[in-house]
């Protein structure tokens, strides 16, 4: 009995942890734990979202006038620029006199935004802290930006990440589809049994090939390839992971659209023949169209395959985090981001989290697909009866 | 009428030319697979020989063997398989077996589908929250394996599954018949005739499980680690991270190229022989299963 329920077990637990984990992003703040950000206690500015913070410490918002306040420009300060301000003596050897020359600092300076560790805040602090907002669910899944580990202000948005992996993943279906199906074809209503019996294993072996491989096979040999066709920089672009996922999307295609092909009754493909139709005909007016919910479910699961494909991806698109113009330019998948990130997340940190997040991301879309499919399948049972 | 002949002949001609597309598309097909084998192989035969299959990796791993890689796979492939498969096997029983046709049957099905198509990196997460830090078994051979376990599950759940309704019901018919209880005729009569077919299951699952990265990246692996596992709380290299590692991240990419080679026709290798060991018992029990 529990051996019956051990998948069952197993995908609610996935669901729990994944879940409780990647929704604890949306109860941190971007800004890093132990860190203040502190404004002179006149300026009117009260909160900042994430976004604005990193806009001003990369000097792209520079007027308070821009976020509410009063016209004059903006001061950063950093703790490292506290030695152009005040002398080593006054700052102590131990940084015992840190606190107080930061208090005077900003209590002296009325548009200064100052971000430094909490610990050096002093007691009777004259300026005063900002509120940070938690992260957002917009922030998260409108935001064009992934810099999880940017100072300030961690930047978390999704946005290019799942973009990437969609664009990656319909590059792949679109190679993939004509092949897959044309094959599908092939072995299900053209070619005769011998030929058929030499196919299947070696369609089962291409899926068989470890992923690792196919990522190496692209880097060494596809990256190259595309590199030198198209004279750019660097070949790691979204073209080569769509080729390489395309590959590893074939079996699954070929697979089930072929059993759903063969699965096409006898007496109707009889019936065209009969009626003088070519096997052609036969094929595309006839087989086709009969096992049009097969198909699909082959392709959709397909398109699943490549979203969550982690390795080979991982491998060949040069992992940009940039919301991608053309397939020409690098872009970075969520399994990739995940891969490549959470071995240098601080266990339990936003970055943590915000890659569980992914996680469920990623668990959502696949789920959706794999009910997509079942969907298309019962439908399709239905309408046969 | 020469309409109809007109007719007739470019029907033939499109079909022709349609045929002829879908052959060369299937071809072409394989004529990848073949490319991609063929290029591992020809770059890699070179590099294989005893000692580098025996030997530690050194010098920063640019020379040397990947002894410690192939041990790591063959303990996680143990190791999830000593979960999985027993675990696999009592599942697809109870499916196929016990359970009545009806709303149970249907969600455990929909729930072994979802699982099977969880990407392998999410499987990673979970490995990770779940057994490296909530149990604290930390990175460990016993983490990833029971990681790449799950993973595999519903691989051994369904071809098992498939052999259980392969088995023929006059055989359980007449067992019942004689007076076996139902776990004898299951364990007498079933098990025994489905037994080669979910050991092809078994060795599929052996071939997935042994080249899968993601899932051991965080529960696991070991970037260089020149010595063997002494228990399963130790963590490991791997094949199919050791490839990942030399292709990517080495220090000196180009000096690591050959043994990148090299562990890419082991893994190859092994998962050829798992596909042939496959299809060559699938063959040989459908025989003799004929025969009788």
């Amino acid at each position: 009995m529990l051996s019956g329920t051990v998948t069952s077990l197993t995908v609610v637990l996935i669901v729990i942890f994944l879940f409780k984990e990647g929704l604890g992003v949306f109860d941190k703040k971007p800004v890093e734990d132990g860190y203040v950000i502190a404004l002179n206690k006149n300026n009117p500015v009260q909160k900042l979202s994430s976004e604005q913070i990193k806009n001003i410490y990369d000097q792209k918002i520079t007027h308070w006038s821009e976020l509410g306040g009063k016209p004059d420009s903006i001061v950063l300060f950093r703790l490292e620029d506290i030695s152009n301000f005040y002398s080593d003596d006054e700052i102590g050897a131990n940084f015992e006199g840190l606190p107080n020359c930061i208090n005077r600092l900003i209590d002296s300076l009325p548009d200064i935004i100052a971000f430094f560790p909490d610990k050096y805040l002093d007691k009777n602090f004259k300026g005063k802290q900002l509120a940070v907002d938690k992260i957002s669910f917009k922030e998260f899944f409108g935001g064009k930006e992934w810099f999880p580990t940017a100072q300030p202000s961690a930047q978390l948005g999704v946005l290019p990440l799942i973009l990437g992996t969609l664009w990656v993943s319909l590059g792949a279906i679109l190679l993939a589809l004509p092949l897959g199906l044309a094959a599908a074809v092939y072995m299900s209503e053209i070619a005769n049994d011998r030929v058929r019996r030499i196919m299947k294993p070696l369609i089962e072996l291409l899926a068989g090939i470890p992923s690792v491989v196919y990522g190496f096979f692209g880097l060494v040999i596809i990256v190259p390839l595309i590199q030198k066709t198209f004279n750019l920089p660097v070949g790691e672009t979204g073209l080569a992971g769509s080729i390489v996922l395309g590959i590893m999307a074939l079996p699954t295609i070929i697979t089930i659209s072929e059993d759903a092909m063969r699965n096409t009754p006898r007496a109707m493909k009889e019936a065209s023949l009969a009626l003088g139709a070519s096997k052609w005909q036969t094929i595309y007016k006839v087989v086709v169209p009969y096992s049009i919910s097969g198909i699909s479910a082959g392709a959709i699961l397909g398109i699943g395959r490549a979203i969550g494909e982690t390795m080979a991806v991982l491998m060949v698109t040069g992992n940009a985090a940039v919301i991608p113009h053309s397939i020409l330019e690098p872009v970075r998948t969520i399994p990739a981001t995940i891969a490549a990130e959470l071995g240098e997340a601080p266990n339990g940190g936003l970055h943590y989290k915000a890659l569980f997040a992914l996680g469920c991301i990623l668990f959502l879309i696949t789920l959706f697909i794999n009910l997509t499919v079942e969907f298309i399948s019962n439908r399709n049972k239905y309408n046969k009866h | 009428m020469p309409d109809e002949n007109k007719l007739a002949k470019s029907k033939k001609r499109k079909q022709a030319v349609a045929f002829g597309i879908f052959r060369i598309l299937t071809y072409s097909i394989v004529a990848i697979l073949f490319i991609i084998l063929s290029f591992i192989i020809y770059k890699g035969i070179s590099v294989i020989n005893w000692n580098f299959i025996t030997q530690m990796p050194t010098e920063g791993m640019t020379k040397g063997g990947i002894f410690p890689a192939i041990v790591g796979t063959l303990c996680l492939v143990a190791g999830s398989m000593i979960f999985a498969f027993p675990v696999g096997v009592l599942a697809a029983i109870y499916m196929n077996e016990y359970v009545k046709d009806g709303i149970i049957k249907k969600i455990i099905k929909q729930m072994t589908n979802n699982l099977a198509g969880i990407p392998s990196i999410v499987f990673g997460l979970f490995g990770m929250s779940l057994f490296v830090n909530k149990l604290h078994f930390g990175d460990s051979i016993l983490a990833g394996s029971l990681t790449l376990g799950l993973l595999a599950l519903p691989v051994v759940i369904r071809t098992t599954e498939e052999s259980l309704k392969a088995v023929d019901n006059t055989f359980r018919h007449a067992s019942l018949g004689l007076g076996a209880t139902k776990w004898e005729t299951t364990r007498r009569v079933v098990l025994p005739i489905a037994f080669p077919n979910i050991i092809t299951g078994l060795i599929l699952s052996i071939g997935r499980v042994s080249g899968e990265t993601a899932p051991i990246l965080f529960t696991v692996a070991a970037y260089f680690l020149p010595k063997l596992p002494t228990s399963i709380f130790d963590q490991a290299m791997a094949l199919p991270y050791h490839l990942y590692v030399l292709s990517t991240s080495g220090t000196d990419i180009e000096a690591t190229r050959p043994i990148a080679y090299g562990t890419a026709l082991v893994l190859i290798i092994i998962v050829l022989i798992a596909n042939l060991l496959a299809n060559g018992l699938r063959k040989y029990f459908g025989k003799k299963v004929k025969m009788n």
